[in-house]
């Protein structure tokens, strides 16, 4: 049922299902008395919950009563509550189990909105438990009070204010099944504070079966057979895959690499989807999109078929959908029916999970004897598009490039288990066209919403995960200030993670938006003062590295990844280098910018009021 | 390339639960659709569902995607388009105050009478009339009435059902 893997409680037993009713069951165990704070805990408990990220005050002070009386939860105390919800999410992103939060209400529950629409958007699975003012002060503008079902209605899959401690642990439990089955996605639950004193019946995981949420999961067969007669027939396909991929787990990347190499179709990924497919295949044509490669977006382009697997034809995908790959035939795959014929009309739709329906296509691909194609003329063009080389760079001897110090961070980090997280801007997309991922949940970053600040706590959930792992967020200088803060936790917790800052004094994105768009006239996209960073992270009482020219840069990321401790990392580089290749805004994929040179490709009018 | 606006009516089983309206009407607020009216009540007191009745406009992409984003609400059981999947009665109820004396008070009531509107509240200077019919119909009365001294409209919006024997 879960199309994120996991999570190891079993949210609907088989006979619990196929009993007749739609309220509670209690199975096995008689309901137990306790108090709405203990059941919060015993509920996470029983959820496999291990880790929480959260902060105190006053109407969660119950539970964090409960917490301390209990062993076997972590809670790992954040300095923001924003930086919790990343924390979560980077924690989610990474181990396919959903990620959870405790904050307090009012100001705790606003400072976490950030977060929570940032996993809508990228259907992250998270548990949001918040308190909530007594529930005879609801309304009353009582202190710290707001609106929290409210406020998060439109940025969760579901939330839940809980007026009755009798309802308190099914709706939890409904709240992990939600979260993380289906199309992942934040919910939030808001727990008045009299609810969590008040004594009630606690039911377990496997007597909740909940009313109307019935995501499909499976695949229609008969269209997954259609899909193969389009794909056996097609001489110029392209796997258009995407985070759906991710989400549906370790076992759908592995049945996409079966499904490219019985095909050998190209393989192309979102921001979302890196790692799915191994960037070292042959196969791999790179990121597509607004700062894809040029072959990936040429074949975009060009191609007659295009398998769409877990992804949402999102606008930095598509560039002007007017223009969008005219000439093809579409596949959408996607677990969310809402996203077929949203934004590009297809052919041929597929609601299901992305793991299923990969191994129906695996399957009937092989029992069905279905013959590859002839893709020599393709390919021969693929790689006439990929000789341009669009990645490439001019070095510099002075000046550090950002691309080239991602390179050498690549290239220094080889042999150990890395996760990389980034902030959002020009570092995040060099990040994602050269740092060659192989494996899933290896990439954490904030795709649809774009939330700068939301690395550095992400890769302290990360950590949290994977205490061995090389855990690196690759930043900017200004995303890194939005949520700086976490440094503190990092080091109340011993997280070595480490924060790598491509500082050109910019925020480097709006600059080169505001040179192609605005006459380069750079309004306040200038940071005139910055920390030092070397010296803060002393303050934080972490380390400080600082690299300012391309000669002492491999020996300080060596020094960055060998030191056992939180690194921040000061990799100051030429502030003038733009991130391409580009799609300008409101054109199509045969219009891409490559380099500076060619950047007098004028930007349209209607291109001008797109984001 | 813009495809024509249709309107079309739209039924939502929903669960009777705390704020289900407002993820209905957010959803249309917050993504840019029309609501021209809406219209809810618990259907079922046993079942705990109620129905809401959405009258929108849009080209039938966003129509689609309307009812694709409806069903992914949460609480929602089912949603069924009225205009499109299956053959619906629509109907809707106003009252229609119409305040004045001498020949327009005789010609709002006969009025009132060829739209089979009775009057349910009644002065010697004013009428309440309750109309139930198509929104068309209603619009046309009250197109009519405004000449002799409407006062004040009251509308439910549309409630549909399907035709035959089978339920939504």
């Amino acid at each position: 049922m879960a199309a994120f893997r996991g999570g190891d409680a079993p949210f609907c037993l088989g006979e619990a299902m196929d009993k007749d009713t739609n309220e509670l069951m209690t199975l096995g165990t008689m309901a137990e008395e306790m108090s709405g704070a203990e059941m919060v805990i015993r509920a996470l408990k029983d959820q496999g919950v291990t880790h929480i990220f959260g902060y105190p005050g006053g109407a969660v002070l119950p539970i964090y009563d409960a917490l301390f009386q209990s062993e076997g939860i972590v809670h790992v105390l954040v300095r923001h509550e924003q930086g919790a919800v990343h924390a979560a999410e980077g924690y989610a992103r990474s181990t396919g189990k959903p990620g959870v939060v405790l904050v307090t209400s009012g100001p705790g529950a606003t400072n976490a909105v950030t977060g929570i629409a940032d996993a809508l958007m990228d259907s992250i699975p998270l548990v949001v438990l918040t308190g909530q003012v007594a529930t005879h002060l609801i309304g009353n503008d009582a202190f710290q009070e707001c609106d929290t079902v409210g406020i998060t209605r439109p940025c969760t899959k579901h939330n839940w204010l809980v007026k009755d401690v009798n309802d308190l642990a099914r709706v939890l439990h409904e709240a992990f099944q939600i979260a993380s089955t289906g199309r992942p996605g934040p919910v939030v639950v808001d727990i008045p504070k009299d609810v969590q004193f008040r004594q009630g019946r606690y039911v377990g995981p496997a007597s909740v079966r909940h009313r109307t949420y019935r995501p499909k999961t499976e695949p229609d067969l008969a269209g997954i057979v259609k899909a193969l007669d389009m794909m056996e027939r097609a001489k110029k396909p392209l796997l258009y895959t995407g985070g759906g991929i991710v989400n549906a787990g370790p076992e759908a990347s592995r049945l996409l690499r079966e499904l490219a190499a019985l095909t050998g179709f190209p393989v192309t990924s979102t921001l979302m989807g890196l790692g799915a497919f191994p960037a070292s295949s042959p196969q791999w044509l790179g990121l597509c999109g607004m700062h894809g490669t040029y072959e990936a977006n040429k074949a975009m382009h060009d191609c007659d078929l295009m398998v769409c697997l877990g992804a949402r034809f999102d606008d930095r995908v598509t560039g002007a959908v007017d223009k969008f790959s005219p000439g093809s035939k579409k596949i959408h795959l996607d677990i969310d029916p809402s996203q077929i014929n949203k934004n590009i009309r297809v052919d041929l739709p597929i609601i299901a999970d992305a793991a299923k329906a990969l191994k129906e296509m695996v399957h009937f691909w092989k029992s069905q004897r279905r013959k590859r194609a002839l893709l020599g003329d393709w390919w021969a063009e693929i790689e006439g598009w990929r000789a341009k080389d669009s990645l490439a760079f001019r070095n510099c001897d002075t000046l550090i490039k950002p691309q080239h110090a991602v390179d050498r961070l690549f290239a220094l980090t080889r042999g150990r288990d890395v996760y990389v997280t980034t902030e959002v801007g020009q570092h995040q997309m060099w990040a994602a066209q050269r740092f060659r991922f192989e494996e899933p949940n290896r990439w954490m970053t904030s795709g649809g919403l774009g939330t700068m600040g939301y690395g550095l706590p992400a890769a302290l959930g990360v950590q949290i995960a994977h205490p061995d792992a090389l855990v690196i967020d690759i930043a900017g200088e200004a995303s890194v200030q939005m949520t700086m803060q976490e440094m503190s936790t990092a080091v109340q917790y011993g997280l070595p993670v480490k924060i790598f800052i491509l500082n050109n004094r910019y925020m480097g994105m709006v600059r080169q938006w505001q040179q192609l768009l605005h006459g380069g006239r750079y309004s306040h996209s200038y940071s005139e003062a910055l920390p030092d960073f070397v010296k803060l992270a002393d303050a934080f009482g972490c380390v400080g590295l600082r690299a300012e020219t391309p000669a002492e840069l491999d020996a300080k990321i060596v020094e960055m990844i060998e030191v056992p401790r939180p690194v921040l990392f000061d990799c100051r580089v030429d502030p003038d280098e733009n991130c391409y290749p580009m799609i300008p805004s409101g054109a199509a994929h045969d219009q891409m910018i490559l380099s500076d040179a060619e950047d007098t490709a004028p930007v349209s009018e209607a291109g001008k009021i797109l984001v | 390339m813009q495809k024509p606006v249709e309107r079309h009516t739209i039924a939502v089983l929903v669960d009777n639960e705390a704020g289900v309206l407002a993820r209905v009407v957010g959803l249309f607020s917050g993504r840019g659709y029309n609501i021209e009216s809406l219209t809810v009540a618990e259907v079922d007191h046993a079942a705990h569902t109620s129905r809401v009745t959405i009258v929108t406009s849009g080209t039938p992409e966003v129509i689609e995607q309307i009812e694709a984003q409806l069903r992914r609400l949460v609480p929602v059981h089912r949603v069924v388009n009225w205009t499109l999947e299956k053959p619906g009665i629509e109907r809707e109820l106003a009252l229609v105050k119409v305040a004045g004396t001498g020949e327009k008070r005789v010609e709002a009531l006969r009025i009132a009478d060829t739209f089979r509107a009775r009057p349910i509240d009644t002065t010697h200077t004013s009428f309440v009339f309750e109309i139930t019919g198509s929104p068309a119909k209603i619009d046309n009365f009250v197109d009519l009435m405004r000449p002799l001294g409407l006062a004040d409209v009251s509308r439910t919006g549309v409630a549909a059902i399907s035709r035959g024997p089978e339920a939504m």
